[in-house]
Formats: C-alpha cells, sequence, structure tokens
C-alpha cells in the first residue's frame, strides 16, 4: 500500500502523478523529451536504456513498464528487453548501444563512475556528444523516477497483461498528464 | 573538464542545461516547484536542506554547494551549522519534524526500497503531511538525478566557496528559472 493517500486504482508512478499535478508537469515533459525524440538514438534504443536502469534499480514497475514500451517500438520482439535484463553483451544490439548501456550502468551506480574510458570507447563506437548526453541524463533521471515510485511505495500492478496496454497508450500518445487524467487503458 | 562539448563554460548542472535546453527547461521548472515555489508547507530553507544533504551524500560538490549555501541564506544562519546537519542531523538543532524528513531522504538516496513503514509513520506522528512526505520523497529523488547528472558528465565546479554563498541570495530572488541559467 502506498506511503501516502493517493487514487489506489491508478498503477505506480500515474498515482503518484495524479496526487502533485504542479510536478508532473515537469516530470511529463522530461521523460516526453528524452524517450519520445528520435534521432540517433532511436525511441527504442532510450526506452531499452530506461529499463536497462530500472532493471539495475530493480524497480520491477519502471522495468516492466518501459520494457512493454521498447517491445512496442520492436514490433513486438521482447527477446531484446529479455535478453538486456540478463546480459546486455550477449544481447543483439549494436556495438554503440553496449557502450551507452555501459555508461548508464555507470551513472546508476553514481555520477563519479563514469570515466573517461567508458566517454572514449561510446565515442569509438560512433556515439555523439548529443547521444552520451542523453544516455547519461535518461539514466540519471531514471534513478529520479525508480526511486520516487519505491520511495512512497506505489502500487505495483502484479497482472502482466497490463503492462502492453499501458505501453501502448504510450506510443501512441506519448507521456503527459493524459496518463493520469484519461481512464487507464483497459482490455479490448 | 567536461566529457562533452558543452559549448558554453557554465559551470556544474548550468553547461548541460544551456547545451540541451529542452530538458533543461523541465529540470528547472521540476526544481522551481520543489525548492522555490512558496506555496509549500515546507519552508524553502527546509527544502534546500534536503536537497544539500542528499546531495552531499551523493558526494556531488558543485550541487552540494550551491543548495547549502541557499539553505544558509534562508536559515541566515552559518556555513558550521549547515555542514552539522549533514553530518549528523540527529544532533543538530533542527526540529524532529525535519530531522524525519532527513531520515527519509536518506534512505530514498540509498534506494527506493530503503524507505520503511517506521520512517513514515515516525513522520507522521510528528506532523508531516502527506504532501510533505511526497515531497521529500522526490526533491530526494530528483537530486539523485541532478547529482548523476552533474557528475555523470565531469562538469566543473568553481572551488572558491564564496561564489555559492555570494549567488544564493540572487538565486533566491529569481528562483530556477531558465532565463536565470546565464547569469
Amino acid at each position: 500500500m502506498p506511503y501516502i493517500l493517493v487514487d489506489e486504482k491508478l498503477p505506480g508512478i500515474r498515482a503518484l502523478l495524479a496526487f502533485r499535478p504542479e510536478t508532473a508537469a515537469p516530470i511529463g515533459a522530461l521523460a516526453e523529451i528524452l524517450l519520445r525524440t528520435s534521432d540517433s538514438l532511436s525511441k527504442a534504443d532510450r526506452e531499452l536504456i530506461a529499463t536497462y536502469v530500472s532493471h539495475l534499480n530493480d524497480c520491477f514497475y519502471c522495468n516492466h513498464s518501459h520494457g512493454e514500451i521498447a517491445t512496442c517500438y520492436l514490433n513486438g520482439d521482447r527477446s531484446v528487453v529479455e535478453a538486456i535484463r540478463k546480459n546486455y553483451q550477449e544481447a543483439s544490439i549494436s556495438d554503440k548501444l553496449k557502450s551507452l548501456f555501459q555508461i548508464a550502468s555507470k551513472v546508476q551506480q553514481g555520477g563519479k563512475c563514469v570515466r573517461a574510458e567508458d566517454i572514449e570507447n561510446a565515442r569509438q563506437q560512433g556515439a555523439t556528444d548529443r547521444d552520451i548526453h542523453d544516455t547519461v541524463l535518461i539514466a540519471a533521471a531514471f534513478c529520479m523516477m525508480n526511486r520516487y515510485v519505491d520511495g512512497l511505495n506505489a502500487v505495483t500492478p502484479q497482472d502482466m497483461t497490463t503492462y502492453p496496454l499501458r505501453a501502448k497508450q504510450i506510443v501512441e500518445k506519448g507521456y503527459g498528464n493524459h496518463i493520469f487524467l484519461q481512464p487507464q487503458p483497459d482490455k479490448a | 573538464m567536461a566529457y562533452i562539448d558543452l559549448q558554453n563554460d557554465l559551470p556544474g548542472i548550468r553547461g548541460p542545461m544551456v547545451y540541451r535546453p529542452e530538458t533543461g527547461a523541465a529540470l528547472n521548472e521540476l526544481a522551481e516547484i520543489l525548492l522555490h515555489d512558496e506555496n509549500n508547507t515546507l519552508s524553502r530553507g527546509d527544502r534546500e536542506m534536503i536537497g544539500a544533504y542528499v546531495s552531499s551524500l551523493n558526494d556531488c560538490f558543485f550541487c552540494e554547494n550551491v543548495h547549502s549555501a541557499m539553505a544558509q541564506h534562508y536559515y541566515q544562519c552559518d556555513t558550521p551549522f549547515i555542514d552539522e546537519v549533514k553530518t549528523d542531523f540527529t544532533s543538530a538543532d533542527i526540529s524532529d519534524k525535519l530531522k524525519s524528513l532527513l531520515a527519509i531522504a536518506g534512505s530514498v538516496q540509498l534506494g527506493g526500497k530503503q524507505v520503511t513503514e517506521t520512517q513514515i509513520d515516525r513522520a507522521k506522528t510528528l506532523g508531516a503531511t502527506d504532501r510533505e512526505i511526497h515531497d521529500t520523497v522526490l526533491i530526494a529523488a530528483a537530486f539523485c538525478m541532478f547529482n548523476r547528472y552533474v557528475d555523470g558528465l565531469n562538469t566543473w565546479a568553481p572551488q572558491d566557496m564564496q561564489v555559492y554563498i555570494d549567488r544564493a541570495a540572487m538565486r533566491a530572488e529569481d528562483g530556477y528559472s531558465q532565463s536565470g541559467l546565464v547569469k
């Protein structure tokens, strides 16, 4: 049960965002920019980084929510998400993305854990300054999101069939206040 | 030196915020609401103190000194008082309620799951509202982001402590607006 009185019909971070819409706005904007920009990092790449950091932080809700969103962008292929949780080095992702995962995992441990070698390695695999910037900030942002969700003991849906429904909603409409203001997606 | 070319020489978080203004605006807006907005039953000093404490736990020099100076400005106290809160808040001369919120913030810094029901009950017994507990958790979580952003990109920080003290009054006046970044 959440530590504070929130709408328990809303899952995970959605109930917390609804509790405090003032902070929900910049949090939603941050997620939208970081996860829905598509440049030399695809939306799938960005969601995979978020999934991996949430996995490292042992945040079930974020891990599975973003894992399903990544899966949507990968046309339903769940094997990549499952592989990165086991060992990203052996997942079928590009060497560049692997080098960015290395940076993200260091950020998860702490900002100072990122070494010049990690950055150099990413550059050698073709990462741009912007790719590196966004990777660091996505990883850092999920160190916030994960702590927000678990620190307030938010509701974690156990019914795994609900995660793809919410994922589809995000893929179609993006992040923002609609995720707690509109009715939650239901099974067809 | 920063790991990437930020195309500006601003210190700390201001460098990457100006480098990527889209995310910079969202981050500033979050800081503004959590730390500066007056519509809050937690004082600005207490909220900055929580930010400074979490930054000290994360060993983030820039954020720790910026937000320690902010807390010092609002509290109208001296630097040793702020240092004492960061070093051992349990024996510092602050309210029991703030102590209970700093305990929650310390757990958030370790990881979301480290916050215990006992800590929450203690804060509520001492008068903390749900909204105050929410903001404490989110401030602590947000600093786990800000600190990683600043150090993960290896940004530079002024070493002269007086710089932080001198800037605090201006920041308190202007708040965390995007336009204040380049001042």
